[in-house]
């Protein structure tokens, strides 16, 4: 293993003080095991962290980011220069304190940020490995963790928590390392994706797969980039993240700089202006073929295949104790899903709360302002951390 | 929480704590801000679980530490498993419910003992007042107006027992409350707490 301070991936800083995160290696000695069948050695895992590990190593929490998130949850990104994607959760004083809680990020295995993915170069051929890049699961996201957290030496995480594939990872934590997890948050998901989450993905990569600029996913090679259809892809994915509620609250039908239709195909509506905004700053960071391969891994998330259709048995005996945050309006995975996850965990009588916050902002809800879901996870961590001991 | 924590505990909810063996497993259905739950698992060791409508009170029971589902009575208990919980406790909410009937058949199939407390309409006052006023009564427990009020199903503690008796279940212990909340002994076929009790709780199972 080796540790780097400053990973070579990184775009020249336009914001010199960002902190670009460390990365460790892990050498052929080291494989990470895929679902797949396949081994994937040598790969990377780059992560930031906030706050100082106390000396029982009993503070740690995990922060598992979304599709289109990073690490840097609350920190300057720094290829675009804003704030963390979840600073309003994650901080000094926050309701994950850093002045108290030892908080990891690690880039997703299959991401563009760091760790190893499909924009990475293959050893073998010295080539980015484009589609030979194997395909990888949301429990191999976790392994990945996993062993990241063995090279930082902890053994147990006071608590693991994400919203989204965020959730679905906590998920996975609690299921796969029972025992290294005290607590988790899994927050708008669902323990496995529905036909509709798996349609609105294929809709993306078809909409990538159809840039001509793709070139069948070697677009690096010949020095193009389908950023025409990736801006699709985000676009048609931002629309889920919504509600119908939101949109109209915030667009309605209001017209973009004009005083009347143009009778063209020129933005008219504030809210097209909006999604083509969302869709050509998302390819300034973000991955076309890691697009791919991380929508695919929600697709197969289906935590209850993994227990002959039994999705109580993921949790049978587990000492975990859980937090299931949800909201009214998201339609991509609604409360009912969520609810689901509760439904199994009581099955078996494992120790779970779930919530249900009433928000008109859609699934997005988890990276907004949401003051009860603040309060939920600070009262729950409390709660938590003074039952193991952590001041 | 100390011995303190008692005396902060409602008189209902304290009567009920009474009733609750240490150690045992306890569905706490319409929990509240959870200080009943808290107190069992606090000075009883239960291992407790409890079910909440409001998300403000489920909020206040994570704060505790408490595992709490946010959820209704009618909707929820259809999805729990059957004779997991050594008790089901539902306070003061039977009368809120929808379909008190099924709620009922829910809270013996899930636990093995269910402790369930009520208002009680057949008080004298609450009599007196419909036969004087001729409008639907209005007392100190029951402050509503016939049509803000979340008590849809209202009974009297002779219309409960009977429903009991109808469901197959046998009432293990029955406890009048006073208007101060004391509790005492009852037979559940005494005329008088149905005439002089501001409510009562009721130990049931299935038969």
């Amino acid at each position: 293993m080796t540790e780097t301070a400053d990973p070579h991936f990184l775009r020249p800083l336009s914001a010199p003080k960002a902190d670009a995160g460390k990365a460790v290696s892990f050498g052929s000695d080291q494989p990470l095991k895929l679902d797949c069948g396949r081994m994937l050695s040598p790969f990377s895992i780059a992560y930031m962290t906030y706050g100082t590990l106390n000396d029982a190593k009993s503070n740690a929490v995990l922060i598992c980011h979304a599709l289109t998130g990073d690490q840097f949850v609350a920190s300057e990104h720094p290829v675009t220069g804003k704030p963390g994607w979840w600073t309003t959760m994650v901080g000094p004083g926050r309701p994950i304190d850093i002045n108290r809680f030892f908080v990891i990020c690690a880039n997703v295995m299959g991401g563009c940020m760091g760790t190893t993915g499909p924009a990475s170069t293959d050893p073998a051929t010295g080539k980015p490995f484009g589609l030979t890049f194997p395909l990888v699961t949301v429990r191999d996201m976790v392994r990945a963790q996993a062993m990241l957290l063995d090279q930082l030496g902890i053994e147990t995480l006071l608590m693991v928590i994400g919203g989204s594939m965020g959730g679905m990872q906590a998920l996975q934590w609690a299921a796969s390392y029972p025992e290294r997890v005290r607590a988790a948050v899994p927050i708008a998901c669902a323990a496995r994706h529905s036909a509709q989450n798996i349609a609105f993905h294929e809709v993306g990569r078809q909409a990538i797969m159809a840039d001509p600029d793709w070139k069948g996913g070697e677009y690096q090679s010949h020095g193009t980039s389908p950023s025409k259809g990736l801006a699709v892809a985000r676009m048609a994915a931002h629309i889920t993240y919504l509600s119908e509620a939101a949109l109209q609250r915030k667009f309605g039908r209001n017209l973009q700089n004009r005083e009347a239709l143009s009778f063209q195909f020129a933005p008219d509506f504030q809210i097209e202006s909006y999604l083509r905004h969302q869709g050509m700053s998302f390819v300034d960071r973000f991955d076309a073929n890691s697009y791919l391969y991380i929508t695919r891994a929600m697709d197969y998330f289906d935590l209850a295949e993994d227990y002959a259709g039994h999705l109580a048995d993921a949790f049978r005996d587990s000492p975990v104790r859980f937090c299931i945050i949800s909201f009214t309006s998201d339609w991509l995975f609604p409360p009912a899903e969520n609810k689901r996850i509760a439904h199994a965990l009581n099955a078996v009588a494992a120790k779970v709360s779930f919530v249900e916050i009433k928000t008109d902002k859609g699934h997005d809800s988890f990276l907004l302002d949401e003051p009860e879901m603040f309060d939920t996870v600070s009262g729950f961590l409390n709660s938590v951390a003074a039952q193991e001991g952590v001041t | 929480m100390n011995d303190s924590g008692r005396t902060h505990l409602r008189a209902d909810l304290a009567a009920i704590a009474e009733m609750i063996p240490e150690g045992v497993r306890v569905l706490d259905v319409g929990c509240g801000d959870g200080a009943l739950l808290e107190y069992l698992v606090r000075t009883k060791g239960v291992d407790g679980r409890g079910v909440e409508l409001s998300q403000q009170n489920v909020n206040a029971c994570v704060a505790r530490g408490l595992a709490v589902v946010q959820g209704d009575a009618d909707a929820d208990l259809a999805d729990y498993p059957s004779q997991v919980f050594d008790f089901v406790i539902l306070s003061q909410t039977i009368q809120a419910t929808e379909k008190p009937a099924q709620v009922l058949a829910q809270l013996l199939r899930i636990g093995r003992q269910a402790a369930i407390s009520l208002p009680n309409f057949g008080h004298w006052r609450v009599r007196l007042s419909l036969l004087f006023q001729g409008r639907m009564p209005r007392t100190k427990a029951l402050d509503y107006h016939w049509y803000d009020t979340p008590n849809i199903h209202l009974c009297t503690l002779a219309d409960f027992v009977d429903l009991v008796r109808a469901q197959g279940a046998v009432i293990d212990r029955a406890l009048a409350l006073s208007q101060e909340g004391i509790a005492g002994e009852m037979r559940p076929d005494a005329v008088r707490p149905n005439l002089f009790a501001q409510g009562a709780i009721f130990l049931i199972r299935k038969n």
